[in-house]
């Protein structure tokens, strides 16, 4: 199954290293890591996402939570949650092919956001699974470039994770 | 008060109360050497390779509870000091290693002498630290100190780089008396809910068994497990690491269990109906194949650290928590309870474990002309009153050491399990013996064991640390002949060990005593007078049986059921 942990670390050099040096050790999969600071610079916040058995991922969580730098984790597919990732990709659009891209974009709610005569670059957020269907219904030959950032998630309701 | 980095490292390691730093001095931990050298409250230790500056501060942290120190020097220093970190990791043992770096305008500029340390310990260690800053210092080997002993106990390594102990640079130090880390709080006691239906379940169960691990001794807690198992009149084993943590004399006492357990406590495992886990891990040599293991019972598991439990082996009560504290409230829940233990069941259980027992499965041939490194373990027990701490090193005579000598105390009996180093031995009596010159501190080795840390004969005489060692020379890696002679069809690829010095001659040559036995009648007599002499390190070659195998045996993957016994027992 697939599991996203938010993980709150200490905002110091390693820890990241420590979180990524954890699951290449331990032999488990990492699908995507994003970090960045919070609010209150002295806290990164993660969010890792990851697959396993209930058995491992139970352990990937006791793991993380006995590196001294993790403050507090959660893992947010335990209930209801929202989970975006942003993308960047780059499409050829010449002149035969501009119209059919751009009604693509409004149809996903993407916007084109740098134009050469040739290409797009178009922005879009939204679940993973959504953009993985932008990218299939765009034609292969079109796609230049992706870059995706990973997911990042939160859980719905008045409750944060916070210290 | 106004210091410099070097003398803040020193001043924090004296207002700590740290009595040794075991060590070994380079570029980069110079300055701190030269603050060493104006004082005499933290007297360090030089060893002669930077494995035993780790080994010896992990022999001391056994024996005594408190964290071993060592001070080693970047690139070189760091590396060689590796296998000790990564030794004490395994078995949860406070260290706390202070590396030398290269100075901080130089990191990452493969300067000279310069590793990763940081990175390359990452992953042996409970933590560590990059200093950046001297103000950080005092801060940092307090959190050090802390992470090391706290919790479930581990080596954290601090890397000091050169600049940051820079003498001429001042700055005000006090002792930071409190220290607060938001992300590790270590649990203080366990759930009694939790704990109170454990003590249902043990009472209610007919066939119970308490198998019990390091977390043990490194938690404190033998008497307060002396206490449940005297309260509950249970069976109970315990694992390689946490031998002493009951008394072995005790008849409740079933002996180690697992790979080289003996039958009694693994037959048992694989016939009880309610397992009290307390301080061990389940690791593969105790679990055997863990589809096999303990088929039949429900698990109570204590430990300290939540990663320990349901990690290798399903849990149903787990309580996470310090083993003393929870011991003690078991006890009390044990005693205010008005449930009763299944009386009749547990009689009949015993009956059963008896007529296991009966089979006397650690027999050897007690006849032999030539010397069975049973016997020589037997006789170290006799000759110590059985009080001695055994330091061993890694094989056979490991596991003879941990049948045959029967600890009936905790912190006497000090070996590498979870990662099996070789080497370990000798320095590791080192620093037993620097934390109590007044007791017999015996070390247990094999000939092709003792030559990995055999440079440390030169400490012992340096720092006058009288230890006696025993060394069953059986010219072979014995356990990796053992398995060859198994299931290798007695191929015994490279596992003799040729051209052995002459072991009395090389100790003389250290300025030690040396000596050797080769026949069963002379064992006594010169293990007696090893330990007359009082004020010498005593070596003693004792040439054993080459051939001896250690019964019994599960092989890898096998039950607990699945047995080799010794030819010499009643079974076979
Ligand atoms: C050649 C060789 C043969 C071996 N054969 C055997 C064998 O036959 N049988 C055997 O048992 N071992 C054997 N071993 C050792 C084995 O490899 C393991 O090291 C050992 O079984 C682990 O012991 P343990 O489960 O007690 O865990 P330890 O490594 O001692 O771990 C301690 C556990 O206690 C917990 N703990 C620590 N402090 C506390 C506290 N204060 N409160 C609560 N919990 C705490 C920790 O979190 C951890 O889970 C052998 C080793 C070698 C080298
Ligand atoms: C550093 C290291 N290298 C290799 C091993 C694998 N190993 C385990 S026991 C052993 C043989 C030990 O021989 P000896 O010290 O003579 O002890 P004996 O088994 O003969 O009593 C070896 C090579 C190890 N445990 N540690
Ligand atoms: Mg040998």
């Amino acid at each position: 199954m697939r599991h996203i942990i938010s993980i709150l670390i200490e905002n110091e050099a390693g820890a990241l290293s420590r979180v990524a040096g954890l699951f290449s050790a331990r032999g488990y999969n990492i699908e995507s890591l994003t970090v960045a600071p919070t609010e209150d610079v002295s806290l990164s916040r993660m969010t890792l996402v990851t697959s396993g058995s209930e058995q491992i991922v139970e352990q990937i969580t006791k793991q993380l939570n006995k590196l001294i730098d993790v403050i507090k984790l959660l893992d947010i597919t335990e209930g209801a949650h929202i989970e975006r990732e942003m993308m960047l990709i780059k499409v050829k659009a010449d002149r035969g092919h501009r119209d059919e891209v751009s009604r693509l974009v409004d149809i996903f709610r993407g916007r084109i956001i740098d134009v050469t005569d040739v290409s797009f670059i178009v922005e879009m957020t939204g679940s993973p699974s959504k953009l993985d269907a932008f990218i299939n219904a765009v034609h292969e030959d079109l796609v230049v470039e992706v870059v995706r950032t990973g997911p990042c998630g939160i859980a719905r309701g008045s409750k944060g994770l916070t210290l | 008060m106004e210091l410099s980095g070097a003398e803040i490292v020193v001043q924090y390691l004296r207002d700590e109360g740290v009595e040794y730093v075991f060590g070994y001095p380079g570029g980069a931990v110079l300055h701190i050497y030269d603050a060493l050298f104006n004082q005499d409250d933290v007297k360090h230790i030089l060893v002669r390779h930077e494995q035993a500056a780790a080994h010896a501060a992990d022999g001391y942290a056994r024996a005594t509870g408190r964290p071993g120190v060592a001070l080693v020097t970047s690139g070189p220093g760091a590396t060689n000091a590796v296998t000790g970190i990564a030794t004490a990791y395994m078995d949860s043992i406070p260290l706390v290693v202070l590396t030398g770096q290269v100075a901080s305008p130089f990191i990452g500029s493969d300067a000279f002498q310069e590793v990763d340390t940081v990175g390359i310990t990452r992953p042996c260690v409970k933590h560590n630290f990059l200093i950046k800053r001297r103000e950080d210092i005092a801060e940092t080997f307090k959190k050090a100190f802390y992470i090391a002993t706290s919790g479930r106990p581990g080596p954290v390594v601090v890397d000091i780089p050169k600049d940051i102990t820079d003498p001429n640079v001042r700055i005000p130090y006090a002792y930071p008396s409190k220290i607060k880390m938001r992300s590790y709080n270590p649990v203080a006691k366990g759930h009694l809910g939790q704990i109170k239906k454990a003590v249902e379940m043990m009472l209610s169960a007919k066939r119970p068994v308490v198998y019990t691990g390091g977390g043990v001794i490194i938690g404190d807690a033998a008497d307060e497990l002396t206490r449940l198992i005297h309260a509950t009149g249970f069976p109970i084993t315990s694992t390689l690491m946490g031998l002493g943590g009951f008394p072995a004399s005790d008849r409740q006492f079933l002996g180690m269990l697992g790979m080289h357990g003996t039958y009694e406590a693994n037959m048992a495992m694989h016939d009880t109906d309610v397992l009290v886990a307390i301080g061990a891990r389940f690791d593969d040599r105790v679990t055997g194949h863990v589809a096999h293991f303990c088929p039949n019972a429900k698990i109570i598991h204590v430990d300290i650290d939540p990663s320990s439990i349901s990690k290798n082996v399903k849990v149903h009560v787990p309580i996470v928590g310090p083993v003393q504290k929870v011991l003690k409230d078991m006890v009390k829940v044990v005693k205010e309870t008005r449930q009763q233990p299944e009386e009749g069941a547990l009689k009949a259980w015993w009956e059963q474990i008896e007529q296991w027992r009966a089979m006397d499965c650690l027999r050897y041939d007690r006849q032999s002309s030539k010397i069975k490194p049973q016997f020589a373990v037997e006789t170290l027990y006799k000759v110590t009153g059985g009080d001695a701490y055994v330091c061993s090193d890694v094989g056979q005579h490991q596991m003879f050491a941990a049948q045959f000598y029967g600890f009936d105390k905790p912190r006497r009996w000090i070996n590498s399990g979870g990662l099996g180093t070789m080497g370990f031995g000798l320095p590791s009596a080192m620093g037993v013996k620097m934390a109590f010159p007044e007791q017999e501190v015996a070390l247990v080795t094999g000939e092709a064991s003792i030559q990995m840390c055999i440079q440390e004969l030169a400490t012992c005489k340096q720092h006058d640390l009288p230890i006696k060692i025993i060394l069953l020379n059986n010219g072979y890696m014995g356990m990796v002949r053992q398995w060859q002679e198994f299931f290798y069809d007695r191929r015994y690829s490279n596992s003799y060990v040729d051209a052995l010095p002459d072991f009395v001659k090389l100790s003389e040559s250290f300025g030690h005593v040396g000596m050797r036995v080769e026949r069963p009648e002379d064992l006594e007599g010169a293990m007696r007078e090893a330990f007359a002499i009082k004020d010498r390190l005593v070596f003693l070659d004792v040439i054993v049986d080459p051939e001896e195998n250690v019964y019994p045996m599960i092989e890898a993957g096998k039950g607990h059921h699945e047995m080799y016994l010794s030819p010499a027992s009643e079974l076979v």
